[in-house]
């Protein structure tokens, strides 16, 4: 269900806890899953049970608590965007609306090209850098004008 | 300054930095850190033997308080840890930096790591605790690889791990990421999710200092207490108490964002005027009048400007203004802002990150929401105000965390300082910032 260095990266992870709670890794292993497959499947959470010696519906409460796991499959480039007060006071506004209007799809939908999800997102604690987009959970973009948006999107399209 | 994008200036973040002191964005690493004085008070303790009882004495005397949004003083919460347990006890970083407006950890983690690990060892030394986590905020995930590899750095050179420089003292510090839950920043919460669970908070008692991480003995500090530990037994508690002002000891780091022109991080002495603070992050943003502030993160009751101009940035001071100094983070405001649209973004994330464990919170927080976005959209009614405050009154106050007062504090004060605009909302239908603007 997962590669062997997915593997090899929960099994890191485990080394931080103690040996009978291997469940704190279960926010790691996720993530890690996700980065794999792009989202968490019903039966890529049941392995992570699995391997981490959990119910399984205490791994689907993880997965559905925590914001920025997928439960479906999104767009190859998942955009995630801070609209809160802060990063609003800073031209998140403007440029939500224009992620919408480059990409014709509001929050929560998928280009009907597959190649990009549009989320808006809460505090990512970065309200100096406003605008803020994080592009797949890990990559985090400063700054985002309109003009800056453009330069991702083509980046990203290619 | 712009404080994401190095290398910058050594005194980027303000003229009297302790923490964030010769930073130029690119110098994070051990030797840097090093070359800095780094790990010197870690050696001074090992070499010393000093007691623990030494360590916690210095950092009471230094009026340290917790810098995540409580402060709470630092060196008293060291001392409430059981003296004769003689189980596992844990050693927690709150680096789960979510409070619209803080963005300080982040610069701290990425620009410093050693001088947080380093606290760190220092507090798990006084407290004899062995081992530690950091929990970081899931979405800084550069800031969450970066402190691994500080950690790395920090093992190899004898500073982390077993018999640290040679001593019988060993810690054992790991960093663990969160994946997108504002609750996770109160501790219990963060507790529960560090056991990889839901973040839901617990009810206190028992505080952590009994009934931590697995059942056991556990402290938890914010990023930025660890950071200000090491200058403390380098220079003193009384030196860094003299940084600041009376029970208000040291500096402190402020996030300032909204309509200023170089919105970022500064590390000025508690007590500075707010007007410096101002002053260092360029001013208003295009020459523009203050009109409202969020002196300490979005949970914090706003002020208007006036009251604010006459304020000084340390908790009491803050405290005596009418809101509280928080987290540190400065949401600024213009006259071209209206009121109610800002309310009402607060407001929606505050529904959004509710856990829902608590009735008064869960349900709360939506009917406040749902109640500030109709005002906002020309569908108020006329008691919403009165039903605003008594949703308001009936959260505060009735939760297990401070979630519901979070999110109930806000909406008091915006009404009580701009009741005007709320009302005309509801009377007119419309928003009076944009008709003053129509007007003129």
């Amino acid at each position: 269900m997962l590669s062997a260095q997915a593997i090899a990266r929960i099994d890191r992870e485990l080394t931080k806890f103690p040996a009978d709670q291997k469940q704190s890794a279960v926010i790691a292993a996720l993530a890690i899953a996700q980065a794999e497959h792009g989202h968490l499947g019903t039966e890529t959470m049941d392995f992570v049970a699995g391997y981490l010696g959990m119910a399984p519906v205490a791994v689907y409460e993880i997965a559905t608590f925590y914001s920025m796991y997928r439960r479906k499959p999104g767009g190859r480039h998942c955009l995630r965007i801070c609209t809160n007060l802060p990063c609003a006071l800073s031209g998140a506004g403007e440029a939500a609306e224009h992620l919408k209007k480059k990409l014709g799809v509001g929050f929560g939908a998928i280009t009907p090209d597959g190649t990009f999800s549009l989320e808006e997102g809460e505090c990512f604690g970065a309200c100096g850098d406003a605008p803020v987009v994080l592009h797949n959970e890990r990559r985090m973009l400063i700054g985002m004008t309109p003009g800056r948006i453009d330069d991702l999107l083509a980046e990203l399209a290619k | 300054m712009k404080s994401s994008v190095p290398p910058f200036a050594t005194d980027a973040f303000g003229p009297d930095a302790l923490i964030m002191k010769d930073l130029d964005g690119l110098n994070w690493r051990l030797a840097d850190y090093q070359a800095r004085g780094g790990y010197q008070a870690l050696r001074k303790i090992l070499a010393e033997k000093m007691t623990p009882a030494t360590v916690i004495d210095e950092l009471k005397k230094s009026a340290l308080r917790g810098r995540g949004g409580a402060g709470f003083p630092t060196g008293l919460k060291w001392s409430f840890m059981p003296k004769n347990y003689t189980g596992q006890r844990y050693l927690v970083c709150n680096s789960d930096e979510g409070e619209p407006g803080t963005f300080k950890d982040r610069d701290i983690l990425r620009y410093n790591p050693h001088i947080v690990i380093e606290g760190m060892a220092i507090g798990a030394y006084a407290m004899g605790i062995s081992v530690g986590y950091n929990y970081i905020h899931g979405e800084i995930w550069d800031v969450y690889e970066r402190f691994e590899e500080a950690i790395d750095e920090a093992r190899a050179a004898g500073l982390l791990g077993d018999s640290i420089l040679g001593s019988d003292f060993s810690f054992q510090l790991h960093a663990f990421h969160g994946f997108g839950a504002y609750i996770c920043g109160e501790e219990t919460a963060l507790l529960e999710s560090l056991e990889g669970k839901k973040g839901q908070p617990r009810f206190k008692p028992p505080f952590p200092a009994s009934y931590g991480l697995y059942g056991k003995p556990t402290t938890i500090n914010n990023t930025e207490t660890f950071a200000a530990v090491p200058w403390i037994i380098n220079n003193s508690g009384a030196s860094f108490l003299a940084m600041g002002r009376p029970n208000n000891g040291g500096t402190k780091l402020f996030s300032v964002s909204g309509d200023v022109e170089r919105p970022g991080n500064f590390e000025v002495r508690l007590g500075t005027p707010f007007a410096t603070l101002l002053e260092m992050a360029g001013g208003m943003r295009g020459g523009r009048k203050l009109k409202a502030c969020i002196p300490g993160g979005s949970s914090m009751p706003v002020l208007p400007a006036d009251v604010m101009m006459a304020t000084d940035m340390d908790y009491d001071s803050i405290a005596k203004a009418g809101s509280m100094l928080g987290s540190g983070a400065v949401i600024v405001m213009d006259e071209t802002r209206c009121m109610v649209r800002c309310l009402e973004r607060l407001s929606y994330f505050y529904q959004e990150e509710s856990c829902g464990q608590c009735t008064p919170c869960r349900e709360g927080t939506g009917w406040l929401y749902r109640t500030v976005h109709r005002i906002e959209t020309g569908k108020g009614r006329p008691g919403d105000l009165d039903l605003l405050n008594s949703v308001a009154d009936n959260i505060q106050g009735r939760t297990i965390c401070a979630l519901g007062d979070a999110a109930a504090m806000p909406v008091r004060a915006f009404i009580k300082h701009f009741r005007d605009e709320f009302q005309y909302h509801i009377d007119h239908r419309q928003c009076l910032v944009g008709a003053l603007a129509a007007a003129a």
